[in-house]
C-alpha cells in the first residue's frame, strides 16, 4: 500500500504538485491521468524520491519514505520509463541484474532469477541474455526494461508512460503481459499515461491530476458515472463514455439462465466486445461460455445496453 | 593476418631495429652530411634517449588525463556545473599558450631539467582530453541516467558503472590526440635539457647535420604514429570484452 499524505512540490513560485492526497491499495494498478504538464510525473517520481517533495509524505507500507537513503528506497522499488532507458553497453542479462547486483545477492541467485524473467516476459535466455538492448526490437527492449525493474522483486512498481513509444499492436500486447504479470506477482503498480484507453483497460483505479490538484481518485467507472469535475468527463470524453462504461464490464457480470439461439460469447469478454458481437450476428441474444467453454447462461442486447447507460 | 596488421608488424620492426642497431642504417643518412661528419647521432645512445622521450610523454599524457578527467567529471554534474565555462578558459588557455613560452617561465620556477617540461605538456595536453571527455558524459541519454539513479545506484555507482564507459570512447579519443601531439611537442624539452629525442635534432641543427635532424624527427614521428595506433587496439579490446 502506498499512503500518500499532502504532497506537494513547487519550483520558486510554480506550484507542480497541489497538496495531494492519495491511497494507493495494495497488489492493485492505479493509473494517474492529466494533461501534459498537469504534474504526472512529479507526482510519481516523488513516491521514489527521484524528486524531493516540496512538503507532505509519503509512506510505502506503512514505513515513511523518507526513514533510509534514497538509493535504498529505490532498489525496492521498481522504476520504468518511456523509452525505457536501458544500459546500451550492457547486455539484456547485465541490464536486468542491475537492482539484484546492487543489493548484492550471490551471482547463482542472479543468473536464476535473470533466467527466470526472461522466460517470465517470453525472450529465450539462451538466444537474448547476451544480446545488447540496440540488437532488441522495441518491444522486447520495453519487455527487459520492465523486467529490469522488476528483478528484485520489489512490491511496488512506478510506471511513467512506459508504452509510449511503442506501436500499437505491440502496445496492447504490453498492456495484456503487464496485467498477466502484475496479477501473477501481486505487485502494486502506479501507471502514468495520457492515454485513456489504456488507463480504462489497465486500472482498479484511476486519479486525475489537473494543475497539480487531484481532481478525482475511483475506479473507471465512476469516472464516468460520476466526474467528480468537469474538467474529469472532458478527459474522459463524453461521445464513446457509454461503449467505454460497457468495456470496464464482462459478459459474466450480467448472465442469467437458460439458453438463447444466438453466437457463444466467453464470460471473459467485455460488454463492449459482447455488443459487438451481437450486433455483427444480427442477433439480440448470445449464449456466455465459462472458462472451461460450458454454456452457463445467456445475455440479451437489452441487458447490454441498460449496461452501458448512465441511469443503470 | 589483415594488411593492416602487416604494416603494423613492419613499422614496429623498423623503429626497433633503428633504434637498436642504427649503425645498419648509415649508408641512408650518408648523403645528408658534409664534411665526413657522422651519419648517425653519436652523443648518445638512440633507445635510451627514445626511452627517456617515451617515459615523458606517457608521464604528461597520464597527468593531463587525470586532471582533465577528473575535471570533466566534477564540472558535468550538481554545483560544479557553475564552474564549467571557467575550466574551458582555462583548459582552452593551456593549449593557446605556446609550450616554448610555458617552458620560459616555468625554469626560472622549478629550474631545469624534467619538471619545466612536464609542467609544459601536461598543460598542452589537456585541452583535448578534457573536451572529448565532457562530450562523453554530455552524451550519456538522459533516460540511461534516469534509469540509473532509478535503480538505485548511488552518485558514485551510476558514475563508474554508467557514465564513464559510455564516455569512455571519446575519452580514449582524446587521448589519443594528446598523446600524438606530446611527443611531437616533448622535443621542445631538450632545450631546458630534458632527456629525450629532442637532443637529436637541436644537436644536427647546431651542427649543420641534417641527418640528425631527420633521424630525430623520423623516430619521434614513428613513435607518434605507434603510438597513435596501440591506443586504438586497445580501445578496440576493451570495448568487446571476451564473455
Ligand atoms: N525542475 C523544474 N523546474 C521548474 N518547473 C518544472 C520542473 N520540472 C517540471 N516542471 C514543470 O512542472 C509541470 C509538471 O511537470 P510533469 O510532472 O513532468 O508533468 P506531466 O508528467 O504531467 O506532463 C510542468 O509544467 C513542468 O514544466
Ligand atoms: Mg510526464
Amino acid at each position: 500500500m502506498i499512503e500518500i499524505e499532502s504532497l506537494s512540490k513547487r519550483y520558486g513560485e510554480l506550484t507542480v504538485v497541489d497538496a495531494v492526497d492519495l491511497i494507493i491499495p495494495k497488489g492493485s494498478i492505479t493509473a494517474i491521468v492529466g494533461t501534459s504538464g498537469s504534474g504526472k510525473s512529479t507526482l510519481l517520481r516523488m513516491i521514489n524520491r527521484l524528486i524531493e517533495p516540496s512538503s507532505g509524505q509519503v509512506r510505502i507500507d506503512g514505513r515513511l519514505t523518507t526513514s533510509e537513503p534514497a538509493p535504498a528506497l529505490r532498489r525496492r522499488i521498481g522504476y520504468v520509463i518511456q523509452g525505457n532507458g536501458l544500459f546500451p553497453h550492457r547486455t539484456v542479462a547485465e541490464n536486468i541484474a542491475t537492482v539484484p547486483q546492487l543489493l548484492g545477492w550471490e551471482p547463482a541467485r542472479i543468473a536464476a532469477r535473470t533466467e527466470q524473467l526472461l522466460t517470465l516476459f517470453g525472450l529465450d535466455p539462451a538466444i537474448h541474455a547476451r544480446r545488447l538492448p540496440a540488437e532488441l526490437s522495441g518491444g522486447q527492449q520495453q519487455r527487459v526494461g520492465v523486467a529490469r525493474a522488476l528483478a528484485a522483486g520489489p512490491s511496488v512498481l512506478l510506471m511513467d508512460e512506459p508504452f509510449g513509444a511503442l506501436d500499437p499492436i505491440i502496445r496492447a500486447k504490453a498492456q495484456e503481459d503487464l496485467r498477466t504479470i502484475q496479477r501473477q506477482l501481486g505487485t502494486t503498480v502506479v501507471i502514468v499515461t495520457h492515454d485513456m484507453e489504456e488507463a480504462f483497460l489497465l486500472a482498479d483505479r484511476i486519479a486525475v491530476l489537473d494543475n497539480g490538484k487531484l481532481l478525482q481518485h475511483d475506479v473507471p467507472a465512476r469516472l464516468l458515472t460520476h466526474p467528480a469535475h468537469p474538467q474529469v468527463m472532458a478527459l474522459t470524453g463524453t461521445t464513446d463514455r457509454a461503449l467505454r462504461l460497457l468495456s470496464l464490464e464482462s459478459t459474466a457480470a450480467i448472465v442469467t439462465a437458460g439458453e438463447v439461439s444466438g453466437p457463444d460469447l466467453p464470460a471473459s469478454m467485455s460488454l463492449r466486445e459482447a455488443l459487438s458481437a451481437l450486433i455483427w450476428a444480427g442477433a439480440t441474444a448470445g449464449n456466455v461460455l465459462d472458462a472451461h467453454g460450458q454454456r452457463s447462461g445467456h445475455v440479451t442486447m437489452q441487458a447490454i445496453l441498460t449496461r452501458g447507460s448512465a441511469a443503470r | 593476418m589483415k594488411a593492416s596488421g602487416v604494416i603494423r608488424v613492419g613499422v614496429w620492426g623498423l623503429l626497433i631495429a633503428f633504434l637498436l642497431k642504427p649503425q645498419v642504417f648509415a649508408p641512408a643518412f650518408a648523403p645528408l652530411t658534409q664534411h665526413d661528419a657522422p651519419a648517425i647521432y653519436d652523443q648518445g645512445d638512440l633507445a635510451t634517449l627514445a626511452w627517456a622521450h617515451l617515459g615523458l610523454v606517457l608521464t604528461a599524457t597520464s597527468l593531463s588525463a587525470l586532471l582533465a578527467i577528473g575535471l570533466a567529471i566534477l564540472v558535468s554534474r550538481g554545483p560544479g556545473r557553475a564552474f564549467l565555462p571557467m575550466s574551458r578558459s582555462l583548459v582552452g588557455i593551456g593549449q593557446t599558450f605556446p609550450p616554448v613560452a610555458v617552458l620560459a617561465i616555468a625554469v626560472p620556477l622549478v629550474g631545469f631539467g624534467i619538471k619545466p617540461t612536464l609542467i609544459a605538456l601536461v598543460a598542452y595536453g589537456l585541452l583535448p582530453i578534457f573536451e572529448n571527455s565532457l562530450t562523453g558524459l554530455s552524451q550519456v541519454p538522459a533516460s540511461v541516467l534516469e534509469a540509473a539513479d532509478g535503480a538505485g545506484m548511488s552518485p558514485i555507482q551510476r558514475l563508474w558503472s554508467v557514465e564513464l564507459p559510455l564516455a569512455r570512447p571519446l575519452m580514449i579519443e582524446g587521448l589519443r590526440q594528446t598523446l600524438v601531439i606530446s611527443v611531437g611537442t616533448a622535443t621542445l624539452g631538450s632545450t631546458v635539457a630534458s632527456q629525450g629525442l629532442g637532443e637529436v635534432i637541436i644537436a644536427g641543427l647546431l651542427s649543420d647535420n641534417s641527418a640528425f635532424v631527420l633521424q630525430g624527427g623520423l623516430i619521434t614521428g614513428l613513435m607518434a604514429i605507434l603510438l597513435h595506433d596501440a591506443v586504438g587496439l586497445i580501445a578496440q579490446r576493451w570495448q568487446r570484452p571476451v564473455q
